[in-house]
């Protein structure tokens, strides 16, 4: 539905990254590309390095070598002032949440809106009940502290901070493990709707074969320190290679793309 | 940095009822429109258009904003003849963005609203939290009893590893610090000392003072002081972040209990190491009193232990020995009390760790205080 633009913009640019860990080799030049308003997922068996993929695309981690370019910046060897200004353009949504305990979750929201710009304190307040709002949070939820949250509401208030600043690009790692049916499947429409109203572009983590199936656009696996596949997740399917049949193989993986290919829209996807 | 420069968002009212909006009406550029939105009037009885044809870019923030002014001049307009609002020119992917924002505007408002307490009041909870910890600590203290009775009876379950492990670090590793800083103290009090005692030309007593002052008082003191900053507060810590972490729980569910794990060896370690260290103080103590006694007084070496010998017995020795276990037992249980009582997240655990620190200090001193009341009754 959205390749229908082939020559689309490159937001992140991966070029024979190569990450070590003293002997331990995590990848050897991995070559990626993420494009504009894609749901682009990273996936791969554990221990396959997405993590670190994810952290040097974030600025947390350097690669050993090779070069990553973000929005056209490369992050090589970034100034000061210019990592600051690519971390504004972002937002990241971790594992954990990585909320603040000493902030409400209200506060946690609106904590990079009162760092980076000059808004009243009221517009802010306002500006964080709405993106917990969005998110799908109760406002009573707002005056709460993380570690009153359940594990769900943690992700969406994490979710809802990364949101702050409006950010072009949206980094999710394993947004829905952990979570219920229900709450997993609100976090696949969510996905989807902030791609399309948004426009955002998001690189996600995840193994969650139903978020892979409906809202990943394309898919790439990660393994033996190498991209084994790239492309959307039934190209993949055609693919026979024992890191990306994982995927396919077995009860659950069978039945995700049978439901998967069941469903005509994906737009209509499950409503829990 | 360029990077971030924006054209501030702008609203002019060219006529009564027609707004110009202008500018980046996104988070960086919506400084300074909050006063020129309050300023602004609405023309009574007529028609109001908004043109958005020259707003250059528009966030969620934006958006936010701009939704909340046409709600107002909508409100404002409602009831008069012809009081609509027409918003004029606004581009396409502004107007989806708009119409989300539209989706969720009404919410209600949730007041923060932190309620303010008397002065009163607030010696009343913090009374209430004293009694209540203390209540909590009294039932720790109680059940590491228990688990070390148990320990008594069935050898079997002591943990001799961690045991061994705590010895190490909190006895062997601590040996450095706790031998300057007695040096050093040795060296003070002698040197307090001498201009007095060369006044009345009793330099030969600085080795009573040295003595017994360090035997009795300071060793132990200095070195339950130096043990509680650098032992007791690892032990909070370290529980702390274990029951934040869960790992306390997993413990439990493992059939595993943590006051044996976590707690007795602690206690066990700490029991024999602190009155080891407290040796070891008087001896570098007593040491540094006797270089300062040379130095400064002239009586030498032999002079000084030939004095000492006489001067401080036995039982002044044991005294100050024997409180080195109680203090080890104060250290220990107040340092994984507080590190148990941690709830929440990292600010808990830096809590839980001062408090730790702070009482079993107080507390140390307290007990020493006692214990000169106890043996003075008791003419050691």
């Amino acid at each position: 539905m959205q390749s229908a633009t082939p020559p689309a913009e490159v937001v992140i640019e991966l070029r024979k990254v190569s990450t070590r860990f003293g002997e331990h080799v995590v990848h050897t030049e991995v070559d990626l590309q993420v494009r504009r308003a894609e749901v682009f997922a990273l996936i791969g068996g554990s221990g396959s390095g997405k993590s670190t993929l994810l952290r040097e695309m974030i600025l947390l981690q350097r690669p050993n070598a090779g070069s990553i370019r973000v929005l056209g910046v490369d992050l090589q060897d970034i100034a000061d002032d210019q990592a600051l200004a690519l971390r504004r353009r972002w937002g990241v949504m971790f594992q954990h949440g990585g909320l603040f305990g000493s902030l409400t979750v209200k506060e946690n929201v609106g904590l990079p809106l009162r760092e980076h710009t000059r808004l009243d304190d009221s517009l802010i307040d306002e500006i964080a009940d709405w993106k917990l709002a969005i998110t799908g949070l109760k406002p009573e939820v707002g005056a709460q502290y993380p570690a009153e949250l359940s594990g769900g509401m943690m992700k969406r208030a994490s979710l809802a901070r990364a949101l702050a600043l409006d950010p072009e690009l949206l980094f999710l790692d394993e947004p829905t493990a952990g979570l219920d049916p229900a709450s997993a499947g609100g976090v696949d429409e969510l996905v989807r709707k902030l791609r399309d109203t948004f426009g955002l572009t998001i690189v996600m983590i995840t193994h969650d074969l139903d978020l892979l199936w409906q809202v990943a656009d394309r898919v790439a696996v990660l393994g033996a320190g190498k991209v084994q596949g790239i492309g959307s997740m039934s190209e993949l399917s055609q693919i026979d290679h024992p890191a990306i049949s994982m995927f396919f193989a077995g009860p659950r993986g069978r039945a995700a793309q049978a439901q998967a290919g069941q469903q005509t829209a994906p737009a209509a996807g499950r409503k829990s | 940095m360029d990077l971030l420069l924006v054209t501030p968002a702008t609203i002019t009212q060219s006529t009564p009822a027609k707004l110009l909006l202008a500018g980046a009406w996104t988070t960086r550029g919506l400084d300074a429109i909050g006063p020129q939105i309050a300023a602004l009037g609405r023309a009574p009885g007529s028609a109001m258009v908004v043109d958005s044809a020259r707003i250059e870019a528009l966030d969620t923030a934006g958006a936010w904003v701009l939704q909340k002014l046409l709600q107002r001049l909508r409100g404002e307009g409602e009831g008069e003849a012809g009081g609509g609002v027409q918003l004029l020119d606004l581009r396409p992917e502004f107007a989806r963005l708009l119409e989300v924002v539209g989706q969720a505007a009404v919410l209600p408002a949730v007041p923060a609203a932190r309620r303010s307490t008397s002065k009163l009041e607030d010696l009343g909870r913090s009374t209430v939290a004293i009694l209540e910890q203390a209540l909590a600590l009294l039932g720790f203290v109680g059940e590491v009893a228990v688990a070390l009775a148990g320990c008594v009876a069935h050898p079997a379950r002591c943990r001799w590893r961690p045991l061994l492990y705590n010895l190490r670090s909190a006895g062997f590793d601590a040996l450095p610090i706790v031998g300057l800083l007695s040096f050093l103290l040795g060296i003070v009090i002698a040197y307090q000392g001498a201009g007095q005692l060369r006044q009345y030309g009793a330099n030969i007593f600085v080795a009573d003072l040295v003595g017994l002052s360090m035997f009795r008082e300071f060793a132990p003191l200095i070195t339950a002081i130096i043990i509680a900053g650098r032992s007791g507060s690892a032990y909070a810590a370290q529980i702390g972040t274990m029951s934040v972490t869960e790992e306390i729980d997993a413990l439990r569910t493992l059939g595993i209990a943590p006051l044996d794990l976590l707690v007795l060896p602690k206690i066990f370690a700490l029991a024999v190491a602190l009155p080891l260290l407290t040796v070891f103080s008087d001896v570098l103590g007593v040491f540094g009193g006797m270089l300062m006694a040379r130095a400064q007084l002239g009586v030498s070496f032999g002079e000084f232990i030939d004095r000492f010998v006489k001067a401080v017995s036995v039982t002044s020795y044991l005294v100050g020995i024997c409180k080195a276990p109680v203090f080890a037992m104060i250290i220990a249980v107040i340092g994984c009390f507080q590190g148990f009582r941690t709830r929440g997240g990292a600010d808990s655990v830096g809590r839980q760790t001062t408090r730790s620190v702070v009482q079993s200090t107080f507390l140390v001193i307290l007990a020493d205080a006692l214990f000169s009341v106890a043996f003075s009754a008791l003419d050691l």
